[in-house]
C-alpha cells in the first residue's frame, strides 16, 4: 500500500502491523490519525497488516503488535514479527498486560470451554469446537514481552489517535518515542 | 524547634517531629508517596517514597527530618527505582484499567503515569482474587489491593468497626473482611465510613457510581498526580 507522488527522500521505513488476541481497536485508533496517513505513507511503506492482506512478514524496520498471547498461532506469528522486524512495538493494553483476555487466566481453561461451549442454553450440543484448523489455546494469556524481547511499548485502551501520531512521527525521525503526560494513558 | 534541610539542592524547613516528606508537603514539594495519608502515622509499606540521605536509602514518610541533612528525591536513579516499585505492584496484581470504575482517579495508575511507566516489565502473576459483591452498596475488587492498609487502619481507628485485615505472607498476603463468612455483607461496614472512601486504588468501590465522571475530566486525565496534589494544597486527591 502506498501512495503516488514524490519518491526523493529517504528511504521509506517498512512497517508490519497485526493483531493477535486483540479486537483490531488498536489497529482502528491507528487509522485516527486521518489525513496523516498520507503524510505518514511518504516516510513508511506497509508489509504484512491487516492493510494490507499480506499473510507473512518479510524484513521490516517496525513492528506494531496489538493483542496478548493467547493460542499457539499467536506465539508463531508473534515470533515471525520479532525475527523481521528491528524494532517491536507492543501496542495497546493487551500486548502489554494480557487485557480483556487475560481475565480468563484465573480460570481453568477446559472449565471455562465447556462454560461457553457445553452448559449454555441453546447449543447445539456439538461440544468444544475441536477443528484440527483452530489454533490450541494456552492455558493463560500472556503479554508479548513474555514471550519475545519487545524494544517499546505503547499503552492504552486503544492507544489514542495522537498517541499513535506522536510514536511515529518520534520512530521515523530516528529519536527514542516518549510519550507527554496525557497521552500516556492505560485505559 | 526547627530548622532546615536540603531536598535536591534546595532548601526546606522544617518544625521539630516533621518527616520530611512532610516538612516538603508543607513546603510545597512533592514526593511521591501511595500508602501514606496525612490523617495517619506512616505506614512505610510501599516505598514509593524513597530518598537518598548520605548515600542511604530511606523512606521519607517515615524518617524524621534533620538539620542541614542533604535529601535526593528528583533524580533519575530514583525515579527508576520507584517506577520499578510500581511495576511490582502491577504485576503482582491483577491490574486491568480499562475495565475498573477507578480508572482516571486512581493513585496507584497516577503514579505509574508520572514515572513514566509504559509497560509491567516483569512476567504477571495473574494471581486468583475473587471479588465480594455481598455488600448492598459497596462491592470489593480484591484484585487490585496494594496491601496499603489504609482501609485496614480507617476501619480500626476512626470507624471503630474493625471490617478489614491483612493475611497470608509474602506473594500469598491478601485482604481480608474480619467476619466468620468472610463476606462484608456479614459485618457493620456502610458506605459513609471512612474506610469505604480511603482506597487509593480501586478495591473499595461505592456500588451505583461506576464511570460517573466522563473520560477528560477526572482528576488524573489532564494533570499529573504531583500537581493535583500541590494545587490541592497538599491535601489527598481522591475523587
Amino acid at each position: 500500500m502506498s501512495t503516488s507522488g514524490s519518491s526523493a527522500g529517504p528511504r521509506k521505513l517498512r512497517v508490519a502491523t497485526t493483531s493477535l488476541a486483540g479486537c483490531f481497536g488498536c489497529h482502528m485508533s491507528f487509522l485516527d490519525i486521518d489525513e496523516y496517513l498520507f503524510d505518514l505513507l511518504d516516510r513508511i511503506e506497509f508489509d504484512r497488516s491487516p492493510l494490507t492482506d499480506l499473510k507473512h512478514c518479510g524484513p521490516c524496520d517496525v513492528g506494531l503488535i496489538e493483542g496478548g498471547v493467547c493460542n499457539a498461532e499467536n506465539v508463531h506469528v508473534l515470533r515471525e514479527f520479532r525475527k523481521n522486524c528491528k524494532t517491536l512495538v507492543a501496542v495497546g493494553a493487551c500486548a502489554i498486560n494480557g487485557g480483556l483476555p487475560a481475565q480468563r487466566n484465573h480460570l481453568e481453561l477446559g472449565a471455562c470451554l465447556q462454560e461457553v461451549y457445553a452448559f449454555r442454553d441453546g447449543l447445539s450440543g456439538s461440544g468444544i469446537p475441536n477443528d484440527p484448523e483452530l489454533p490450541l489455546l494456552i492455558d493463560q494469556v500472556h503479554p508479548i514481552h513474555e514471550i519475545v524481547r519487545v524494544d517499546y511499548f505503547l499503552p492504552g485502551c486503544p492507544p489514542s489517535g495522537a498517541a499513535f501520531r506522536a510514536f511515529l512521527t518520534d520512530l521515523i525521525a530516528g529519536r527514542t518515542p516518549r510519550l507527554d503526560y496525557p497521552a500516556i494513558r492505560y485505559d | 524547634m526547627s530548622g532546615q534541610f536540603q531536598l535536591d539542592g534546595q532548601a526546606v524547613p522544617f518544625e521539630d517531629g516533621q518527616t520530611i516528606l512532610q516538612a516538603a508537603r508543607a513546603a510545597g514539594r512533592y514526593i511521591p508517596h501511595l500508602c501514606w495519608h496525612p490523617d495517619f502515622p506512616p505506614h512505610g509499606s510501599c516505598k514509593l517514597c524513597v530518598v537518598k540521605v548520605g548515600g542511604r536509602h530511606l523512606s521519607s514518610c517515615a524518617a524524621p527530618a534533620v538539620e542541614g541533612i542533604e535529601v535526593e528525591s528528583d533524580t533519575a536513579e530514583l525515579r527508576a527505582e520507584r517506577r520499578a516499585l510500581l511495576q511490582m505492584l502491577f504485576v503482582e496484581g491483577n491490574h486491568f484499567c480499562p475495565s475498573c470504575e477507578k480508572s482516571g482517579h486512581c493513585q496507584l495508575q497516577a503514579q505509574a503515569y508520572e514515572h513514566e511507566m509504559m509497560s509491567a516489565r516483569f512476567a504477571y502473576f495473574y494471581p486468583p482474587r475473587p471479588v465480594d459483591a455481598s455488600h448492598p452498596d459497596i462491592v470489593l475488587d480484591f484484585n487490585r489491593c496494594i496491601f496499603c492498609e489504609l482501609c485496614v487502619r480507617a476501619s480500626r481507628e476512626v470507624d471503630g468497626k474493625n471490617v478489614f485485615a491483612l493475611s497470608g505472607r509474602g506473594i500469598h498476603k491478601h485482604l481480608v473482611v474480619n467476619a466468620e463468612s468472610g463476606r462484608l455483607a456479614d459485618t457493620d461496614f456502610a458506605a459513609d465510613d471512612l474506610a469505604a472512601n480511603i482506597c487509593p486504588v480501586g478495591v473499595i468501590l461505592h456500588k451505583r457510581q461506576g464511570f460517573r465522571v466522563p473520560i477528560g475530566e477526572r482528576p488524573y486525565d489532564a494533570r499529573p498526580i504531583s500537581r493535583v496534589e500541590l494545587a490541592a494544597g497538599g491535601r489527598e486527591a481522591d475523587e
